[in-house]
């Protein structure tokens, strides 16, 4: 009983830290730009598609694989930002984040369709070697999704350094922290936000690339975490970086945690009950007293 | 091609009930829905498995109405003080987990196989002359939904529902219930999804889960953009536009050549998605304007701009 129930928190530590990536840039564009960026789903899809092409027609090996699943994710997010979203952000308008969050799910929706058009809606596997599973203690562990749990939170520990010590990511979290404020003192909003777009879009590039290896890719990927990718990020507060890799991790528990009372088509429901209570119980998040990007 | 553009026609109509619906709870009442498709989904289950049980048809689409208006109204009542992003992530993962709910309780939807075979009103009686028939039904309730709506939006109870939209706090403190008033517009945008439901599924006399998700939702969010987000009027010529869009992407997709069934029809979909971002950034007040309303004094009070959250977006023109 009990190694089922560390298998359980294995498996739900691996799910979190794919999920912890995406729910990172969903934070991170949320607390930069104000405003719920539905599209991260899509980037997650083109970032798994980008590295599944550069592992199957150009036989890149795993980093170079999520190098450049990031970096397309990154453009493909700061130009469909820049085409689709920044002109409805330039009305501002009490309702305008909610607009804006609103055609997020078309361009969304365009986007998916994009790779629905160019790829078809089959599923799309990586040409890498599987490695055994490993067993420690009765518990087993896939190596990949170890691998995989160690370069999302590798990731996360960049993007807090990058956020405590640099320049450019004090700037960002001043403009987290109060657009007017920042532009007081000669920060350039716009610029950061371009930056926190590809930075975020990228994180969910990657981890789209990563889920990818572990099980494959088709137009839909990104579409079907979306809830568990909120979840993460809602359960963290929605403002703060530490919170989105907690939440996410928290998540990926829970939910494997939930498979011992509900059947495994009901996954997404747990996702679902974490965000209701979180935003009913403590609209701040469960980890709102951590450091970090913070209203 | 009669019959083809009868059964679009009659597709506009369950589209107009849904916009019809989604401008009196968003355009009127400021409450984003994103879960729209789940209300629909709970009207067409309601009343086909009613009907199955053997339930005259009119007790099936008012008990659709009266389950998705409830279920609205519990949902909006539980959310009541979220800030309208949180309500939109909530609402669209209310309609998942309904999707879900529908796909996996085999016991009482069928599953993913869906439920067919739902009996359409007098279609023995009228055979040939059914969709006619059905056509005419779908758009006088249109006319009657809209002409009650356009009653109630004119009565206090409207201005109060926009005042609650424009500024909660000021229509609070004029004494109005702000709570009530939102249950009510997002009930009545249920009602109408729940019904519009239910006469989807005696149409087609088909349902399955995969018939409502998320795209029908942008789908209503399109129509009642191009129209006018505050209008009746605009929902009604809205929904006609997306039809003839739609349809219209068919054929377009279709003529080109090399393309499989899965590019036309993502094609259609990008269309659909990139037409409500272009109307958006370049119309977004429609096709029918937002009209104001003056109070009788003088000088008119600017625009309250505070964004949710009380901190303003990031503002790209400066």
């Amino acid at each position: 009983m009990l190694t089922d129930l560390l298998q359980y928190l294995v498996n739900g530590l691996i799910v979190g830290a794919l999920i912890a990536l995406p729910a990172l840039g969903l934070t991170l564009i949320f607390s930069v730009l104000g405003f719920v960026n539905f599209s991260v789903a899509a980037q997650l899809t083109a970032g798994g598609y980008a590295g599944w092409l550069a592992n199957t027609t150009l036989k890149l090996s795993l980093v170079p694989v999520l190098i450049i699943a990031f970096l397309v994710a990154g453009a493909l997010g700061v130009v469909t930002d820049r085409i689709a979203l920044a002109p409805i952000r330039r009305k501002p308008s009490a309702r305008t984040p909610l607009m804006v969050a609103v055609v997020s799910i078309a361009l969304n929706m365009a986007l998916e369709n994009a790779c629905r058009f160019s790829f078809g809606s089959g599923l799309n596997s990586f040409d890498m070697p599987i490695a055994r599973d490993m067993k420690v203690g009765g518990i087993r562990i896939g190596l990949q999704q170890l691998h995989n749990l160690e370069i999302a939170i590798g990731l996360a520990v960049l993007l807090a350094l990058f956020f405590s010590l640099t320049k450019l990511g004090k700037a960002m979290r001043a403009v987290a922290d109060n657009v007017d404020l920042a532009r007081l003192k000669g920060i350039e909003p716009v610029r950061l936000a371009n930056l926190a777009t590809f930075i975020g879009m990228g994180l969910a590039g990657v981890g789209g690339a990563l889920l990818a290896i572990d099980t494959s890719v088709d137009p839909s990927t990104g579409s079907r975490l979306i809830l568990l990718i909120f979840a993460g990020s809602v359960v963290g507060g929605l403002t703060s970086l530490p919170g989105a890799v907690a939440g996410a991790l928290l998540m990926g528990v829970i939910g494997e945690l939930g498979l011992l009372v509900l059947p495994p088509a009901y996954q997404s429901l747990t996702a679902f009950v974490a965000i209701l209570i979180t935003l009913l119980a403590r609209p701040s998040g469960i980890f709102s007293g951590a450091s970090g990007v913070r209203k | 091609m009669i019959s083809y553009l009868v059964f679009a026609g009659t597709i506009a109509g369950f589209y107009a009930l849904l916009s019809l619906g989604l401008v009196t709870a968003w355009g009127q009442g400021g409450l984003v829905n994103l879960g729209l498709v789940g209300f629909v989904g709970l009207g067409a289950y309601t009343s086909a498995l009613l009907s199955g049980a053997g339930f005259p048809i009119w007790i099936d689409w008012i008990a659709a109405a009266v389950v998705s208006a409830a279920v609205g109204v519990a949902l909006c009542f539980v959310v009541r003080n979220l800030r309208g992003d949180y309500l939109a992530i909530v609402t669209l993962g209310f309609a998942e987990i309904l999707r879900l709910a529908e796909t996996n309780e085999k016991w009482l939807t069928k599953g993913s196989d869906g439920i067919s075979g739902i009996v359409a009103p007098l279609k023995s009686d009228l055979g040939e002359s059914f969709p006619f028939f059905y056509l005419i039904m779908t758009w006088t309730l249109v006319g009657i939904v809209a002409f009650l709506l356009g009653c109630l939006l004119r009565s206090p109870f409207g201005r109060a529902l926009r005042a609650v939209r424009d500024d909660e706090q000021i229509a609070a403190v004029a004494g109005k219930s702000v709570l009530r008033l939102k249950l009510q517009a997002f009930g009545i945008g249920a009602a109408l999804s729940g019904l519009a439901g239910a006469l989807y599924a005696h149409f087609t006399s088909y349902i399955a889960p995969d018939v409502f998700i998320v795209q029908l939702t942008i789908y209503i969010f399109l129509a009642v953009t191009v129209g006018g987000q505050t209008r009746l009027a605009g929902a009604v010529v809205g929904s006609i536009a997306l039809v003839a869009l739609l349809e219209a992407s068919r054929f377009i997709a279709a003529a080109i050549p090399g393309l499989d069934a899965v590019q036309i029809a993502s094609l259609r979909e990008f269309a659909i998605a990139l037409t409500l971002i272009l109307v958006m950034q370049l119309r977004p007040e429609g096709a029918f304007r937002m009209t104001n309303e003056r109070s009788g004094l003088s000088a008119s009070r600017a625009a309250s701009e505070s964004c949710y959250g009380k901190r303003a977006i990031v503002d790209d023109a400066t």
